[in-house]
């Protein structure tokens, strides 16, 4: 990760040397027993969970924050805490500005960059104790709670496939890419 | 890490205390075997005994049966992982349980020492029930049991594992007094066995819109990780086996993803699912966690390669020397980059460097053991070394690192590693 360039000649000999007397790696096989099953169709709807920033693979249904203050209630506030100031885990709310500071407060509000994320995960991840039993509904109900405790979308804000992918994050653009570097 | 609970030091002062009582009993038995040998010195001459009173109770009985899977001795029983529950008992499978590297010699990690950072814990999958799904932008969606997996061609490579979460504790202000291991035991490596991951791609046919790769495990916390398809087709392996056996639970049975080099999370175990994709799924351990931000508030994400790192073994901190005399410095060395090049150590406070002896052949992207002599003059000095890889990265200071980063900083930090080792023979962990 963190590198820096020293002895740039010192070390191309050592690097040579190193070359000359390391051992070559055997050559990976490249012909395969093609024993792959075709996938169908349903398999691959009932296993795919993942959901990208523009929100395609998003279920049908929806939830308000009124609902999702109820199932917050129901079955995060004791690990989350009131509002999500968090205690015992993470805080969910909270910390927005706060990124530049001496005490930056990393939170789904403040820090993450796509709403999409927040009901990716809470479907494959929570309630801790008991991942994948929450229904769609509640998940998105749940996800416009947060974003609502967080001043990101309004008090009436219905969460749907078709608005959480439209929710604009106060970090979007917080993010360097490093994956060409 | 340690700001909820503190395991880590009950692990540590566990650990302690067993070593303790194993000193003792020791001592007893050599007390024991003094006196049994000064009454047969008395009576070798009454040739009509037996030999028997002359050897240690062990060579004088039947040992142990012969069993199916062998164990360490009871002796080494407190050479164990660090376990870490980062929420206690509230999340008792999320954290860490850290390899105990200061215990252990050459550069293989014992399976059942192999570090472990899960989620949601470790779950109990049935190989003849769990399937692996290649889909996405494909030609062809495919589903691998396990019985298939095991009968396509395999490479073996030795590769490290690193969580970058690793020493993120000697980020604190203050240097945590603790086991190597316990700061810097958040890597191990084994011997890896599997199918190259380009195979099975190959097999499904990527299509040209495809540039990254969607991982998922089959846990509870369902890890998921994004990666670009170049790291696919370079060196990643679909690995069903670990030093020989088939991987253990908690290192991702029946199958996990090695990604050599890159940061252990995107290594993803249980591996259920691999998805092909035009984009980065920006998924939770890409996004909040994983990522590195900078004093400016930004963040940097997808910072995939770990860095050329070291850290001395032998002497480290809350052990202590046993007077001045002739000392083996030893250590290990590794690069997400390539193979290790050089490690370089200082016994005078970075004031001067010498080159360690580097082990055997360095493997790219492997664990290398480092050793060096030392006559240690009975004083007060410190130690460091420095790690160089093939391609010319090294291991940056602590206070360089620091600069670099936000306060808060805790994942990939390769800054370099300092024990004092004091007059009266304590070895301390300090910042240089
Ligand atoms: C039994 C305790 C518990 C309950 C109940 C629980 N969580 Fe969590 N939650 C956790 C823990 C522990 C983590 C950290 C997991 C990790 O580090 O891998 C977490 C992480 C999260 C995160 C990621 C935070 C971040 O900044 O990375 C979100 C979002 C979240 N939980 C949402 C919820 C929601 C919504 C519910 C209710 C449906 C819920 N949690 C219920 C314990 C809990």
């Amino acid at each position: 990760m963190f590198t820096s360039k020293r002895m740039v000649i010192a070390m191309a000999a050592t690097a040579l040397l190193a070359a000359c007397a390391a051992p070559t790696l055997a050559p990976a096989p490249t012909k395969s027993p093609n024993l792959g099953r075709l996938a169908t169709a349903q398999e691959i709807a009932a296993a795919d969970i993942s959901i990208p920033p523009d929100g395609s693979g998003l279920p049908a249904g929806g939830g308000d924050v009124r609902q999702g203050a109820a199932v917050y209630a129901g079955k995060c506030v004791s690990c989350h805490g009131e509002k999500g100031v968090g205690k015992p885990a993470d805080a969910l709310a909270g910390g927005i500005g706060s990124l530049a500071t001496a005490t930056p407060l990393r939170t789904v509000g403040s820090y993450w960059p796509y709403a999409t994320t927040l009901f990716d995960y809470v479907r494959r991840a929570m309630p801790i104790q008991s991942p994948k039993s929450l229904t769609n509904d509640e998940i998105y109900a749940v996800t416009a709670y947060l974003l609502n405790l967080n001043g990101i979308v309004a008090e009436n804000a219905v969460m749907n496939a078709q608005s959480l992918p439209q929710v604009k994050m106060p970090n979007r653009d917080g993010f360097i890419d490093y994956s060409r570097r | 890490m340690t700001d909820h609970h503190d395991p880590v030091s009950d692990a540590v002062s566990a650990v302690a205390t067993a070593d303790a009582a194993r000193e003792r009993r020791n001592f007893l038995k050599r007390g024991a075997a003094g006196l049994a040998a000064a009454a047969a010195a008395a009576t070798t001459a009454r040739a009509a005994d037996p030999i028997g009173g002359d050897f240690p109770e062990w060579s004088t009985k039947i040992g142990t049966p012969l069993r199916g899977y062998g164990q360490p001795s009871r002796f080494e029983a407190p050479v164990q992982r660090y376990v870490q529950k980062a929420f206690g008992d509230l999340a008792p499978g999320t954290g860490g349980a850290r390899a105990p590297i200061e215990r252990l010699e050459g550069v293989i990690t014992p399976n059942g020492l192999h570090f472990d950072r899960s989620h949601n814990g470790a779950p109990d999958i049935d190989p003849a029930k769990h399937q692996l799904l290649i889909h996405g932008l494909v030609k062809k969606p495919l589903s691998f049991s396990i019985a298939d997996l095991l009968r396509y061609p395999m490479v073996s490579r030795m590769h490290f594992i690193e969580c970058s979460g690793n020493s993120g504790l000697n980020l604190a202000p203050q240097p945590p007094q603790l086991p190597a291991g316990v700061m810097h035991g958040l890597v191990s490596c084994a011997d890896w066995t599997g199918i190259p991951l380009a195979l099975l791609l190959d097999e499904a046919g990527v299509e040209p819109a495809g540039k990254w790769l969607l991982a998922e495990g089959a846990d509870s916390a369902a890890m998921s990780r994004s990666i670009p398809l170049g790291k696919c087709y370079d060196d990643a392996i679909v690995a069903l086996y670990q030093n020989g056996e088939r991987l253990r639970p908690e290192q991702g049975y029946p199958v996990r993803l090695l990604l050599p080099g890159w940061e252990g999370n995107m290594n993803v175990k249980w591996l259920r699912r691999l998805k092909v994709t035009a984009g980065p799924t920006h998924t939770k351990d890409e996004t909040s966690r994983y990522t590195d931000p900078q004093p400016d508030g930004r963040a940097r994400q997808f910072t995939f390669e770990m860095g050329a790192k070291s850290v001395i073994l032998r002497p480290s901190s809350t052990m202590s020397m046993q007077g001045a005399g002739l000392y083996e410095i030893s250590g290990i060395a590794w690069s997400g980059g390539g193979r290790i090049a050089r490690v370089e150590i200082s016994t005078d406070s970075g004031a001067t460097w010498k080159d360690a002896v580097l082990q055997g052949q360095a493997m790219p992207k492997s664990l290398v053991r480092f050793r060096l002599p030392w006559e240690w003059n009975g004083q007060a000095t410190a130690l460091q070394s420095r790690a160089t890889d093939e391609k010319g990265n090294t291991q940056p200071s602590r206070a360089a690192f620091r600069a670099e980063f936000a306060p808060d900083i805790r994942f990939h930090n390769n800054s370099i590693v300092s024990w004092a080792v004091n007059a009266d023979g304590s070895v301390k962990n300090v910042y240089l």
